[in-house]
């Protein structure tokens, strides 16, 4: 299957990008990551060897560039509230300050989770992983933020 | 999840002021309809009457590599001239021309046509002489139904030996519509 002209495949795969960066980043955030995402796309896409896959591709340039934009958001962290027992999904803001310092891939997690309200089906489809690294790198998380708490 | 036409602007400026593309394309609407407009670093590549974008996107590709987006500002150029040219402000096109996929013969014929005046009708068969092939009309014709970039390289200017206006791959009312423009043809109805 050929490599599609770069117009088609821009057509075809923004709209589940731009939904993917909404989810992980928040509005105001997606949209620099949008742009990110696409251009990062054509510079690899001269290497592409078929046309196969192509929406994986996407999405996985898409999770490394919201993963790297949680990276370089440092926020002071404030105390914790309880995660586990909130009913409503948390502020993003207030999640976003939280989880400042959280590695980035239980960073994500949190936020999916409770920021979001994700299965962990969900989540791990959105990191690249299962379901039960999914809820694994939510659990862990949630342990630091409680071990940062409690210092 | 739709991508506002703000944000999808700002990608296909992006993508151009980077240099990433392969080729850039966009409409520009003339007097003689929708025109495709296409550019590359080498220049102008492509320009084609009633365009089927899917197509057109798939064939550029092809010829110039996939890394094809609509994006307008690379056409500008092309646009603000052919803008002149039908309003009667130019007579000649200046702008670089990519003829690489253009071979040996059909590369010699289009620098042969580039060269005949603005308002002047030249034939087949003189322009096959020029080129250095004096019997190869027909093969003329040929090159000229495949003009990459009709309007700027002047195929509507080369007619059959008796006058007539033979053929034009965007349509012979085109072709009667450039030339009225340019002087080199009466109006039919005056």
């Amino acid at each position: 299957m050929r490599v599609p002209p770069f117009e088609r495949f821009y057509e075809e795969q923004q709209n589940v990008v731009l939904a993917q960066l909404r989810r992980m980043l928040g509005r105001d955030a997606a949209d620099d990551a949008f742009q990110e995402t696409f251009l990062r796309a054509l510079r690899a896409y001269s290497t592409l060897e078929h046309g196969r896959h192509l929406r994986a591709w996407a999405l996985t340039i898409a999770r490394n560039v919201a993963l790297d934009a949680l990276r370089r958001e440092r926020v002071t962290s404030a105390e914790l509230p309880d995660l586990e027992s909130a009913d409503e999904p948390l502020p993003y803001e207030e999640l976003k300050r939280l989880t400042a310092e959280l590695p980035q891939k239980e960073r994500a997690a949190v936020f999916l989770r409770y920021g979001y309200d994700l299965s962990y089906d969900d989540i791990g489809a959105a990191l690249g992983s299962s379901s039960e690294a999914a809820r694994q790198a939510t659990s862990s998380g949630v342990r630091r933020l409680r071990r940062k708490e409690q210092q | 999840m739709t991508v506002s036409s703000d944000l999808d602007r700002r990608f296909r400026d992006a993508a151009a002021s980077q240099g990433l593309l392969d080729v850039a394309y966009d409409l520009v609407d003339t007097p003689v309809g929708r025109l495709l407009v296409a550019v590359t670093d080498h220049g102008l590549c492509e320009i084609s009457y009633d365009p089927d974008l899917e197509r057109e996107e798939e064939q550029l590709a092809r010829n110039f590599g996939a890394r094809v987006l609509r994006s307008p500002k690379p056409t500008d150029e092309t646009r603000r001239q052919l803008d002149e040219y039908f309003a009667g402000k130019r007579r000649d096109f200046d702008l670089a021309i990519d003829l690489r996929p253009a071979r040996d013969f059909g590369r010699t014929v289009l620098h042969e046509l580039a060269r005949v005046p603005y308002g002047e009708l030249t034939t087949y068969g003189a322009l096959a002489a020029r080129a250095g092939r004096p019997r190869a009309a027909r093969a003329v014709g040929t090159v000229m139904n495949r003009n990459p970039v009709p309007i700027v390289l002047p195929c509507h200017r080369v007619v059959g030996s008796t006058g007539s206006l033979v053929g034009y791959g965007g349509g012979l009312d085109r072709k009667r519509t450039l030339l009225e423009l340019e002087g080199a043809l009466r109006p039919l109805d005056s």
